[in-house]
């Protein structure tokens, strides 16, 4: 559902996206892995917006949306999490959820009644939360929340724009180690349940072995290697560049 | 979520309670304290309006003097040019009219910045209101101002009656009344998905954009209402003051607009009504005790900025919030 | 005839470059929008009034000219006051309590003025009249406007000398481009925004020292001044130094234009340009 055809964006000398093809299937969990600057980052605010590539084009459910602004974007279903959480930091965990649902409902410009008394969308709004393991934190503020509780909010957000395609940025990086397989639990399921594509940035190897369908190994903006977990860590050059483990 | 409904109810009789104690004030007050007392509804009401750009939306305007100002000048003027027209249920749509018009103008221009831009913005356009009130001395009174007599409120005619008798008869319950229509129209705005919307905007407007708000428009939105609100207050005020200056659109009459959301609390919905309240009190006595009043009002902000940083209605509700555990 | 407006227009903007780069200096390196910014500039006026007044007729002229000095001094200490009492609170705040500090700021000032010299008016004109006028093509014009203006130029100078120089200059300039760096650099951050502060505070005052011989010091002598300001922050961008003289420079012959021609048209005519200026650059000429 998620084409992208010889993508191509250099920031002067800098080549963080050189021809990248990449296809993803609807459902399907990728996760993206290379060292630092290899270009992850870029690819991932190339499809949701955030900036436009020199040339190339990512065509989203057969439509071309290389250049489409983030707003468009998000109304077609690619939504995404972010490296360093943005939440409405002074509003209830409800309504941070809750409000997204109301502007995916357009109901922010005609709704006249007092927020609780749309039930149904309040309630939707609770069962995303029970979905990802948040659950009775409802009238917390984030101010009070963990800081594995946090990313996952953020990503609640993301899942009330009824996306298509979710983009996450580091799920799990800030967590406490412990807390981390917890997250990607609550994640993957309320994913899997809705059939939502996910692509993953990730450093923890672990996390992307438990939970990827398939990997993508960037390096220097080009992909270098590509299969499922395991056949990708084994790879001999995958191991050299991204694990620094030469053999032999 | 059964909780929510029982503990709505104590904060709704307490509201009727209020609102019926209200009812009773011309009997409890002297009628110097009445005016006063008057004062200070206008003032919440502005508030009010005020509140949701500031505590809602997250935008600070040195400049909502201009609504204020707007609405004032529009009783006026009808006053002065249209005397026919001089009727209450004319004049409150009038000065609403204009308001809105004002500040759709200025606030189109405010909200394409953010910050600090928008600050000075919002009060320079305040200062260019507040030249052409002083320089256009001809039709607006200039540093003089213009005379606001008492108005006719559905035929019914004033004449001959002194304003204090007319401020602690009729008027008190149709202020009270435009009070209480103004109190549940912002409690209705704020609760309701514009509001959350709104409040989006404030804590994160970056991710408010990204779930598909359109950040400008609402704030616009915003900036309208509360421009609305303050001019309807400075509407109603005129008949307490009888007298508009130019002043009313200066932007140190803005920053007392400011002072008082500040000092009830700009974070809890009743907070401005509360600050209104106290501001006009503490204005008051000031100036009655010392001739640099301005010293005394400033040194209290700077004290409430720095001590009470969520105003008299968040120090309250902190309380109020530990005592409870 | 036009010789005039230009002469006039170039001293507006005079005054209008020491208060606004006052603004923008405190703006760029404190992040602070001081809105008590106007009183610093009639406290200067004061001062210097004060002090032009005891000096009287019978000590050389030189030391009139000094005294304006005064202006630039007395308000830096006042600005060392406040800064030390009152905006180091302010760094850790946002946005409100920033604006809503100097405007209390703002209230005490202007009761302090009225408070030391009462409410009446101040007539310091004598260095003015001691300059006499210059024959200018034809047109008879003050001599001491010409001297604001080379006074103004000689700042300018010293200031771009230090800022650009100057091993403190160079360390403010950085903070104001990037907070965070900076303090990873290990500069002094609060030794640096007082110094900022003081020099803007104290521009602001020297601008109020050198206008009161033209005319007399009176109470809300700064708010006209402080709009003015504001505008020429908004055209030439926030915290910038060139965007200043840029500004000032617009907006000086802009009034100078406005009220030749038509009185009532120079705050709506000065607004109409700001406004086509922000609607083809939101941030201002030179803005970040």
């Amino acid at each position: 559902m998620l084409t992208i055809d010889n993508l191509k964006k250099y920031f002067g000398f800098v080549k963080a996206v050189d021809h990248v093809n990449l296809e993803i299937k609807e459902g399907e969990i990728v996760s993206i892995i290379g060292t630092n600057g290899a270009g992850k980052t870029t690819l991932v605010n190339l499809i949701s917006g955030y900036i436009k590539p020199d040339s190339g084009r990512i065509l989203f459910f057969d439509q071309d949306i290389t250049h489409a602004s983030p707003y468009v974007r998000i109304k077609l279903g690619v939504g995404r999490s972010f490296q360093l959480i943005q939440l409405f930091s002074n509003s209830t965990v409800l309504d941070n959820v809750r409000t997204a649902l109301f502007s995916k409902y357009e109901m922010i410009k005609r709704g006249l009644l007092p927020a609780d008394r749309y039930s149904s969308v309040t309630e939707e709004a609770i069962k995303i939360l029970d979905g990802l393991g948040l659950s009775g934190k409802e009238s917390l503020t984030p101010k009070e929340l963990s800081e594995g509780d946090l990313k996952v909010l953020d990503i609640a957000i993301a899942f009330a724009l009824k996306s298509k395609l979710l983009l996450l940025d580091e799920p799990t990086s800030g967590v406490a180690t412990s807390d981390k397989f917890k997250v990607m639990d609550s994640i993957v399921k309320a994913i899997k349940k809705e059939r939502i594509s996910t692509l993953i940035i990730e450093h923890d190897m672990d996390i992307v072995s438990g939970y990827s369908d398939r990997v993508i190994v960037m390096h220097e903006g080009r992909i270098m290697a590509e299969g499922k977990p395991n056949e990708v860590m084994e790879n001999k050059d995958v191991k050299a560049t991204v694990f620094g483990i030469v053999s032999g | 979520m059964d909780f929510k409904k029982v503990s709505k109810h104590p904060r709704w009789i307490v509201y009727a309670l209020f609102f019926i104690g209200l009812l009773f004030v011309p009997r409890i007050l002297s009628i110097h304290d009445l005016m006063l007392f008057e004062y200070g509804m206008t003032f919440a009401i502005v508030g009010l309006g005020f509140n949701l750009l500031l505590g809602y939306t997250g935008l600070l305007s040195f400049g909502h003097g201009a609504y204020f100002a707007a609405g004032a000048y529009t009783v006026a003027m009808i006053g002065k040019y249209f005397p026919q027209a001089y009727s209450l249920e004319i004049l409150i749509p009038s000065a609403l009219f204009f308001s809105m018009v004002l500040s759709l103008i200025f606030g189109f221009v405010c909200v394409r910045h953010t910050k600090i831009f928008f600050s000075i913005l919002a009060l320079s356009l305040s200062m260019l209101l507040f030249a052409l009130l002083f320089k256009l001395y001809h039709i607006t009174g200039g540093s003089d101002g213009l005379r606001v007599p008492l108005p006719t409120l559905f035929g019914m005619s004033f004449k001959g009656i002194r304003r204090p008798e007319f401020l602690s008869g009729t008027y008190y319950y149709f202020l009270l009344g435009m009070f209480s229509v103004s109190f549940l129209i912002m409690k209705g705005i704020v609760s309701s998905p514009f509001g959350k919307a709104l409040q989006a905007i404030r804590d994160n407007e970056v991710r408010a954009e990204l779930i598909g708000i359109r950040v400008r428009r609402y704030r616009l939105y915003a900036f309208v209402i509360s421009g609305m609100f303050v001019g309807l207050g400075g509407a109603l005020w005129t008949f307490v003051n009888g007298h508009v200056t130019a002043d009313l659109s200066h932007w140190v009459f803005s920053g007392e607009i400011v002072y008082m959301t500040l000092l009830g609390g700009f974070g809890i919905f009743e907070g401005p009504i509360i600050g209104a309240m106290i501001f006009t009190y503490l204005k008051l006595y000031a100036m009655g005790n010392t001739q640099y009043w301005m010293f005394v009002v400033g040194g209290t902000l700077i004290v409430l900025v720095l001590l009470l940083p969520n105003g008299v209605a968040g120090a309250f509700a902190s309380l109020w919030s530990k005592l409870k555990r | 005839m036009w010789i005039i407006y230009i002469l006039n227009g170039l001293y507006f903007a005079a005054l209008l470059f020491f208060i606004s780069l006052g603004l923008n200096i405190i703006l760029g390196v404190m992040g602070i929008l001081n809105l008590a910014h106007g009183s610093l500039y009639a406290f200067g006026a004061f001062i210097a009034a004060w002090i032009i007044i005891a000096l009287g007729t019978h000590v050389p002229p030189f030391f009139l000219y000094i005294s304006l000095l005064s202006g630039l001094v007395g308000v830096g200490i006042v600005g060392f006051l406040m800064e030390k009492s009152l905006i180091r609170f302010m760094y850790k705040r946002t946005l409100e309590y920033q604006l809503l500090l100097t405007f209390g700021a703002l209230m005490l000032l202007e009761d302090v003025i009225k408070m030391i010299w009462g409410g009446q008016a101040y007539y310091a004109s004598a260095p003015f009249v001691l300059l006499g006028k210059v024959n200018i093509g034809g047109n008879v014009y003050p001599a001491y406007f010409l001297f604001v203006m080379f006074i103004a130029f000689i700042a300018g100078l010293l200031i771009w000398l230090f800022m650009s120089k100057t091993k403190l200059g160079i360390m403010l300039r950085a903070i104001s481009l990037d907070r965070e760096m900076a303090t990873a650099l290990g500069l002094n951050i609060t030794g640096l925004s007082t110094l900022a502060f003081v020099l803007g505070a104290g521009l602001a005052g020297l601008a109020g020292a050198l206008v009161v011989p033209t005319t007399p010091a009176l109470l809300g002598f700064g708010h006209e001044p402080l709009i003015l300001a504001f505008i020429v922050v908004v055209v030439g961008g926030l915290g910038s130094l060139k965007g200043a003289l840029v500004g000032s420079l617009l907006v000086g012959f802009t009034r100078s234009i406005g009220i030749a021609v038509f009185p009532e048209i120079e705050l709506p005519l000065l607004f109409l340009i700001a406004g086509i200026i922000l609607v083809a650059k939101p941030e201002g000429l030179f803005g970040r």
